[in-house]
């Protein structure tokens, strides 16, 4: 039986059906490229988006962000390119080095391995959203006290990663940190100060303290 | 006179304190915005089409269907058809559009053609039967020779003997006194005989043998000979933050550049000449960067790029940040280096005799000979280096240029010959420190207390862990040495009336702490808090200042903020002492007050006596060096000693870091937790690069073949065992002076690592990194 219903088809989207309608309706006095248009294949109706730019909305950091992007896009690209949100860093671009971790719907993914487009409708969080105004959040300034950042330019993605990483770890051992934070590289040689933030100990090397005040934003 | 000296333990209320870096928090909270994340209305997107092949010649390039496409604004050609390209990777055509996607287009769109000419990257031990090389030393070679140190009279006999295939202008005299290239050595470059480079015929150039001492003798009265093969392998920078500029011409005739450099100050000359303007007219910007490590002092050839894109497009902003394969592929690498050692000793243990037949790449710009043997001064010796020329990206200084490979090279024969005579490395090294010059007292100090965090005596045994079980356990160690003198700089210090601080400078923190320690000496000499001064760098219309290369921003930042932080200290004294009835040499800053020595009731806070200054602030210059303004507040020549523990697997090859120990001078510490920092960060860049780290060519596209993160692999956070570091400080270190030390701790680690994976297996793994197939092919198992 034929499948007229496109969203079923275009599930890795984001699209809702009523985003496609709206798309759809769009169409009409726009270019072609705009909306996604559907052809056949393998026997059923496939949605395709692009290559031209098509409207791309995002839910980051609490606040609703729209652009007209390509489907080829990246998370990362639109957050730093579109957004100005250079918070997350590109550096690999291509997931191995975890200097563009965000957060997606709570959990800390790299942006360079999700496209735009299919991030739309999932909460966003990137580093800027984290703390409130200039106010640092714990993580933060846990990485300011045991100078666990030189150059900086890993910093951003580790702080994001680390705040995850406390919350499902509130008292992690030497093997969760091991585990836990190998998504990220530092070429600077930070890791030591990075150690000491999430076994959360004083800069001193003293007591334990939380570090779950953060704003946990994006968290599920 | 004023008094410039660095102030007494007891008056030091910032100076060698435990200090967070002052821009921990901008870092932290991912405001800090680097060259990459230059941004601003209009940005069009450049992108490089690079060459696939590792020698050939352009015959041909199209860019007519690029030109044509949408979102389309330059299209610059880097190198002209006719032109020969000797490394994969080249830059051929620089395109500018409103995108990164259109941008990329347009390279796809691009024809080029070329004629494949034969490559050769292959850095495998040369024929025993090349003769050596006479002839002209290039200005890379000569550069070299003053990067490693070699001594005065060596250079100067060496030019005289050879001449030299560069011309040696004023501008170039200049920069090389800016270095502190001594006098003799510029003297003889001057006198030098100029012949032209002789083309490379062959792809090895074999240095003529140097000799010093009778080693065949002191070989056959030895009392223990050992022979044997070390070296280290290529290795790449891999700046996280890629290399990188942004142009923008703001009119006609003026330039703005962002770029990611160690360089700031220096960077203007370098583009004035393919811009076509003067340098004063070009404005070069960076607050932050990801990295450098000695890969970034020039625009390069990506950057002059924007500047034309940008010119062509109306002057619109163009930024090109390399992507990540060409950042590894092209825009830094650190020389392999090589050797076949053989080194005595006495029966006594003393070191006799050294010889070395070594051999390395630098790629197609030569490279760096490592100063064999490192250190210690053996008398008598016999070397000779084979430089090899390969098809690929030129080396540029990789932190501490060719001390790392010289490390391990000797370290591991010294520790291979001490194994042979049944001596404990740290015995065998103390007895011959008499052999290492000037720095004896430093390592002699230093040895015990990294033996002691180590717990050395408990823990090592000889060579081959005895123990049951194929995991294996061994201790090593290593020791070094660097320069590190103080550079150039200028930097203006303003008080205005309202009391606060403002310091100008022409610099750049690579992370290292300039920034803080800036901060630091400026608020301990004022007697104010750190938050009152607000430091002002990374723009080149600021005071000059030096180049972060080879450890020397922070003898010289923090000497010309003294200078500027003391003079403006006495010139608001003489504008205060009236107030408070004193003299101005009777009065002191000191917890946010002037006041009169001895007699604290007579004081003024930091703000009234600012108020004193009049309506206009008061500025004054400080630099360095002064000589008009004594003494010498900065210093060459530290040392340092570290130990590895590791564990090896024995069936599976894979060795793990258990403990690091780094014991480090460098003269007076500014601030203890960044400097500290700065040693961890090397012990772990050590730990990558003796373990993990290659630059894999493949000898039949002549291709790198690992120019992403998954397959050229750094150290990991799981992978760096337990680092302690000790600073070496107070008397006999702090009167030193400042010295730098971003250098010295990223030397030793390979040594230290190799020698403890020889203490755990009992054999040798000759090259780093240590990966598990060469820890099997050593145990004989692969």
């Amino acid at each position: 039986m034929k499948d007229e219903d496109p969203s079923k088809s275009d599930q890795g989207s984001g699209l809702s059906r009523r985003d496609f309608m709206k798309l759809s309706g769009l169409g009409i006095g726009m270019p072609l490229v705009l909306g996604p248009t559907v052809v056949r294949a393998a026997g059923e109706d496939v949605v395709v988006h692009g290559p031209g730019k098509l409207p791309i909305s995002l839910d980051v950091n609490g606040r609703k962000l729209s652009a007209e992007l390509e489907p080829r896009v990246t998370l990362l690209d639109a957050l730093r390119d579109n957004f100005n949100l250079t918070g997350a860093k590109r550096v690999c671009d291509r997931g191995e080095c975890g200097t563009c971790t965000v957060l997606l719907e709570g959990k800390p993914v790299y942006a360079c391995m999700v496209l735009a487009i299919d991030a739309q409708g999932k909460k966003i969080t990137t580093i800027e959203g984290l703390a409130e105004g200039d106010a640092l959040t714990p993580v933060m300034q846990a990485f300011v006290d045991h100078d666990a950042q030189q150059c900086g330019f890993c910093t951003p993605g580790f702080v994001v990663a680390t705040t995850h990483f406390l919350q499902q770890h509130p008292n992690p051992t030497a093997d969760d940190i091991r585990r836990g934070l190998s998504g990220n590289f530092c070429r600077c040689g930070t890791y030591d100060g990075i150690r000491a933030v999430a076994h959360g100990k004083r800069a001193d090397g003293s007591a334990q303290r939380s570090l779950l005040h953060a704003r946990e934003g994006g968290e599920s | 006179m004023s008094d410039y000296t660095w102030p007494d333990p007891a008056s030091r209320p910032l100076l060698g304190k435990r200090i967070s870096r002052v821009d921990g928090p901008i870092k932290s909270s991912g405001r800090a915005r680097y060259t990459y994340d230059y941004n601003p209305q209009g940005l069009l997107a450049g992108m490089v089409l690079r060459c696939p092949y590792a020698h050939a010649r352009i015959t041909s390039i199209d860019t007519s269907a690029a030109e044509k496409m949408p979102g389309v604004k330059a299209v610059q050609v880097i190198q002209k058809p006719g032109t020969e390209i000797f490394w994969a990777g080249d830059e051929v055509v620089a395109v500018a559009a409103v995108d990164e996607r259109a941008a990329e287009d347009a390279i796809r769109a691009i024809k080029v053609q070329y004629e494949v000419l034969p490559h050769f990257v292959s850095d495998a031990e040369p024929p025993a039967n090349i003769a050596p090389t006479s002839g002209p030393i290039s200005q890379d070679d000569f550069e070299d020779m003053e990067g490693n140190q070699v001594p005065d009279e060596q250079v100067v006999a060496a030019i005289r003997q050879n001449g030299i295939s560069f011309h040696v202008d004023d501008n170039y005299v200049k920069e090389l006194q800016g270095y502190g290239v001594d006098a003799s050595v510029i003297a003889a470059l001057r006198a030098a005989k100029y012949a032209e480079a002789k083309g490379p015929s062959s792809p090895y150039k074999k240095t003529a043998v140097q000799k010093q001492g009778d080693p065949d003798k002191a070989f056959a009265s030895a009392a223990a000979v050992s022979e044997g093969l070390y070296g280290a392998s290529t290795i790449t920078h891999c700046c996280l933050e890629s290399h990188g500029m942004a142009s923008e011409w703001t009119s006609d005739s003026d330039l703005q550049v962002h770029i990611s450099t160690q360089n700031l100050s220096g960077i203007a000359p370098q583009i004035a000449e393919p811009a076509g303007i003067p340098a004063g007219n070009i404005q070069v910007l960076q607050q932050y960067i990801g990295g450098g490590f000695g890969s970034k002092f020039s625009p390069d050839r990506w950057g002059i790029a924007t500047v034309q894109l940008s010119k062509s497009a109306g002057g619109k902003p163009v930024k090109i940040m390399l992507d990540r394969a060409a950042e590894l592929e092209v825009a830094g690498m650190r020389p392999s280096a090589f050797a076949r050692v053989k080194v005595a000793a006495d029966n006594n243990g003393k070191l006799l005799a050294w010889d070395s037949r070594s051999w390395g790449t630098g790629g197609m710009g030569g490279g760096g000979t490592p100063p064999l043997p490192y250190i210690f001064e053996i008398p008598n010796q016999r070397k000779q280096h084979v430089a090899i020329t390969t098809n690929q990206g030129s080396a540029r200084a990789w932190r501490a240029p060719n001390h790392p490979q010289a490390a391990v090279i000797t370290m591991s024969a010294i520790e291979d010959l001490a194994a042979k005579m049944n001596i404990d490395p740290v015995d065998f090294i103390t007895r011959n420190l008499d052999m290492t010059g000037p720095r004896a007292k430093i390592y002699r100090d230093e040895l015990p207390i990294a033996a002691e965090l180590m717990q050395w005596k408990q823990n090592w045994h000889p060579r081959g862990d005895k123990t049951s079980g194929p995991v294996k356990r061994g201790l090593g160690l290593s020791i070094h040495t660097w320069g590190g003198r103080g550079h150039n700089s200028d930097c203006d210090l303003t008080i205005h009336p309202d009391g606060s601080v403002e310091i100008k400078m022409a610099t750049q923190d690579l992370g290292t702490g300039c920034r803080t320690i800036i901060t630091i000496v400026a608020a301990d000499t004022l007697g104010i808090p750190m938050e009152n001064v607000k430091l002002l760098i990374g723009d080149s219309r600021y005071p000059v200042s030096g180049a972060s290369g080879g450890s020397t921003t922070s003898g010289g930042v923090t000497s010309s903020t003294r200078r500027a932080a003391v003079d403006a200290r006495n010139q608001l004294f003489a504008k205060v002492a009236p107030a408070l009835n004193a003299q101005p040499e009777d009065l002191e800053a000191v917890n946010a007050t002037v006041r009169v020595k001895g007699d604290p009731g007579r004081s003024l806070s930091w703000k009234d006596a600012c108020a004193k200054i009049g309506a206009m602030p008061l500025t004054v210059r400080g630099k360095n060096p002064d000589k008009s303004k004594p003494p010498d507040l900065t210093n060459s020549g530290v040392g340092g000693v570290q130990m590895a523990d590791v564990s090896v697997d024995s069936e599976t090859g894979i060795v793990r870091v258990n403990r690091m120990v780094a014991v480090q001078d460098c003269g007076l510490v500014v601030d203890v937790k960044t400097a500290e920092s700065q040693v961890k960060g090397a012990l772990i860049m050590g730990i990558s690069y003796a373990l993990y780290e290659e630059k894999i060519l493949d000898p039949v596209t002549g291709r790198m073949l690992n120019p992403n993160m998954e397959f050229y692999r750094l150290a990991g956070i799981a992978d760096i065992g337990e680092l302690k570091v000790h600073m070496m400080t107070g008397k006999g270190y702090d009167e030193r002076g400042v010295i730098g030390m971003a250098e010295p701790p990223v030397i030793s680690p390979g040594a230290a690592i190799s020698n403890a994976v020889a203490n755990a297996i009992g054999v040798r793994v000759p090259f780093l990194p240590i990966t598990p197939a060469r820890v099997l092919e050593a145990l004989g198992m692969a």
